[in-house]
């Protein structure tokens, strides 16, 4: 029994508490160190995890298959500690980029709300408190979104609400179904009851209606209409925070649910998958080459990047989900720089559409540097993370003999490389558009934007050049996910020998 | 009794579906409602639909115990839709205030420029 594994769910629900707070510097102190606080808490979890070490606590104290059961293995540790990151660089951004009508409303204690669904789904080990996590994330993010209730907000909100509500309750079926064929909801439960089930044919749909309710959550080609219908309306410390990690649980859920439970059927489902991968991306870079606007063209590369972590689960190997598992931390990086840079522009020459911006790279030089490295990244130039996340997905899908999808990856990343070239030159190396002038920035406000700019890009050079101990964290949540004989005794032998 | 359930719960997955293709904003939201009861309905017939005792150990025989999960899950379920259902019904109220017009079809904001 492990109760600090508690800790990110303790920090987020004080964040939430801060509601009660009087004043809203008050509050935003107060999200600040809770966010500083749960990044503490989820290094810590990561250092003790990292020797591949699961940690498990059972809430309650009910023996495993049927109290609720908070478990911590590598890959666990790993999104908890981004997402800690992530949300503690927002919290921080927020102080300039979200208004004060916002800020005097529930915005932190709603991203409390948030990380408390988000670590919560990192953390469960049952199908139904993930259910529940989703939608204590779910029901954040709607108010999130359409917190300030203007017209392009409720409308995009209205879509993404509807769709993911939809999401939720196929979601729910799964799970109900998954119930009544095997008798517990438990997932080292399950992945131990489901391997030797009779009949195929029951689990292969049931692992099918996982993969539809997890794909409309992350996004996957068919599924992803709603993405760029809404993450382009909210402020945009709310886009960066959305696009670095919501759909990101989705993939999350498939590799703990689908990799875990369901590893037979998903060889059934392997060719529908892969076809699905190459779709999400070819489908999510056209999109976003089309694009004018800043935070609409980074919203179809959310999809983009899906695709290319749908396809490191695809391949069914070590090496190709270790190979997502490093993505995973490059993109969310990459991701939520790239949405922070915008919203600079964004403060600095009012407008998001590239015709409107130009000279960015004259008038702040720092920003522009910060850019090129993190698009740089996104694209897959080396040495930064990028290169490595692309370079083990791809040695992967060669080891598997999967060329088209190699060659669809490789043609994806040149098409990105594009969008960001245009963004570079439209936005920083084009001159300035006639008409307009520079608002100066305060020093505060200035200050408050760069540094978690500046904090992310430099963990996305540091993941670069410090590859090596990033992918041996990676494989080892690979390995923790492909054989979960380790994960299943942590899980259910561990809770006999307590009682 | 199976039977009956699944009819039910058949027709309104069915009913809930045809309301969300309508272009109206108040039919969108019933029939999302009507999604969410109908995995209930589905849900609860996975329990097996016997009259059976409550399930409190030493007082009743395992035998004659009825599954508490299933309805663990469908309660829920139904307090997490029905927040949604507000939710969505305060949205759906904005959302159609703001555009002047409850035709779904109407919201195109988000698809051109803002």
């Amino acid at each position: 029994m492990q109760p600090y594994i508690v800790l990110p769910l303790i920090i987020p629900l004080l964040m939430v508490l801060t509601a009660l707070a009087r004043f809203r510097v008050f509050r935003r102190r107060l999200a600040q160190i809770g966010a500083f606080a749960n990044l503490l808490a989820c290094v810590a979890l990561l250092i003790v995890t990292e020797t591949g070490q699961i940690q498990v606590s059972q809430m309650g104290g009910h023996p495993a298959p049927y109290g609720i059961t908070l478990v911590v293995d590598p890959l666990s540790a790993i999104m908890l500690t981004i997402a800690a990151v992530i949300v503690f660089a927002v919290v921080i951004y927020s102080r300039a980029a979200i208004d004060i009508n916002r800020e005097r409303f529930t915005y932190y204690p709603l991203l409390g709300c948030l990380l408390l669904g988000i670590n919560l789904a990192f953390l469960t080990g049952d199908l139904f408190t993930l259910y529940i996590a989703f939608e204590i994330m779910l029901m954040a993010s709607f108010v999130l979104l359409t917190l300030g209730g203007e017209r392009g907000q409720l409308e995009g909100g209205l879509k993404y609400v509807v769709l993911n509500v939809v999401g939720s309750t196929l979601f729910l079926i799964a799970i109900g179904l998954t119930y009544s064929v095997a008798g517990t909801l438990n997932l080292a439960d399950l992945a131990q009851r489901l391997a030797d089930a009779p009949s195929i044919g029951i689990t292969t749909v049931l692992a099918g209606l996982f993969l539809i309710a997890f794909g409309i959550k992350a996004a996957i080609f068919p599924l992803f209409f709603w993405l760029p219908a809404s993450y382009h309306t909210p402020p945009i410390a709310i886009t960066a925070l959305f696009g670095g990690l919501l759909t990101k649980v989705g993939i999350y859920s498939m590799w703990r649910v689908l990799v875990l439970v369901f590893p037979n059927e998903l060889v059934v489902l392997q060719p529908l998958l892969l076809t699905l991968a190459m779709l999400t991306m070819i489908t999510g870079v056209l999109g976003a080459v089309a694009q004018m606007d800043l935070r609409r063209l980074l919203s179809f590369h959310i999809v983009s990047q899906i695709g290319y972590l749908l396809m490191g689960t695809a391949l069914l190997t070590e090496a190709g989900l270790a190979g997502a598992v490093f993505f995973m931390i490059h993109v969310i990086l990459a991701k939520t720089a790239l949405f922070f840079i915008s919203g600079i522009a964004y403060e600095a020459q009012g407008s998001y559409d590239l015709k409107k911006l130009g000279g960015m790279r004259v008038m702040h030089p720092g920003v522009a540097l910060l850019f090129v490295l993190a698009a740089f990244s996104l694209a897959g130039l080396p040495p930064l993370s990028g290169f490595w996340a692309k370079l083990l997905l791809i040695r992967a899908a060669l080891e598997a003999g999967q060329y088209l999808v190699v060659a669809v990856a490789l043609g994806v990343s040149l098409l990105t490389m594009y969008s960001m070239v245009k963004i570079w030159n439209e936005a920083f190396w084009a001159p300035p558009a006639p008409g307009r002038v520079a608002a100066m920035l305060s020093r505060e406000d200035r200050r408050s934007l760069m540094f978690p700019t500046t904090l992310l890009v430099v963990l996305i050079v540091v993941v670069g050049l410090l590859a090596e101990p990033v992918i041996r964290l990676s494989s080892q949540a690979a390995v923790g996910l492909m054989q979960p004989a380790a994960y299943i005794d942590t899980v259910l032998v561990d809770s006999e020998v307590e009682e | 009794m199976l039977l009956i359930f699944a009819l039910t719960a058949g027709v309104m997955f069915a009913c809930g579906v045809y309301l969300m293709l309508r272009r109206s904003m108040v039919r969108l939201i019933i029939g999302l409602s009507l999604l969410t009861y109908a995995v209930n309905l589905l849900i609860f017939a996975e329990g097996d639909l016997q009259r059976r005792a409550a399930p409190i150990i030493d007082a009743v025989p395992e035998d004659q115990m009825a599954d508490p999960l299933p309805q663990a899950l469908i309660l829920t379920a139904i307090v997490i839709s029905f927040g949604m259902l507000a939710f969505s019904l305060a949205l759906a109220y904005r959302a159609s205030q703001a555009a002047m017009t409850d035709n779904v079809d109407a919201l195109q904001r988000t698809d051109r420029d803002i």
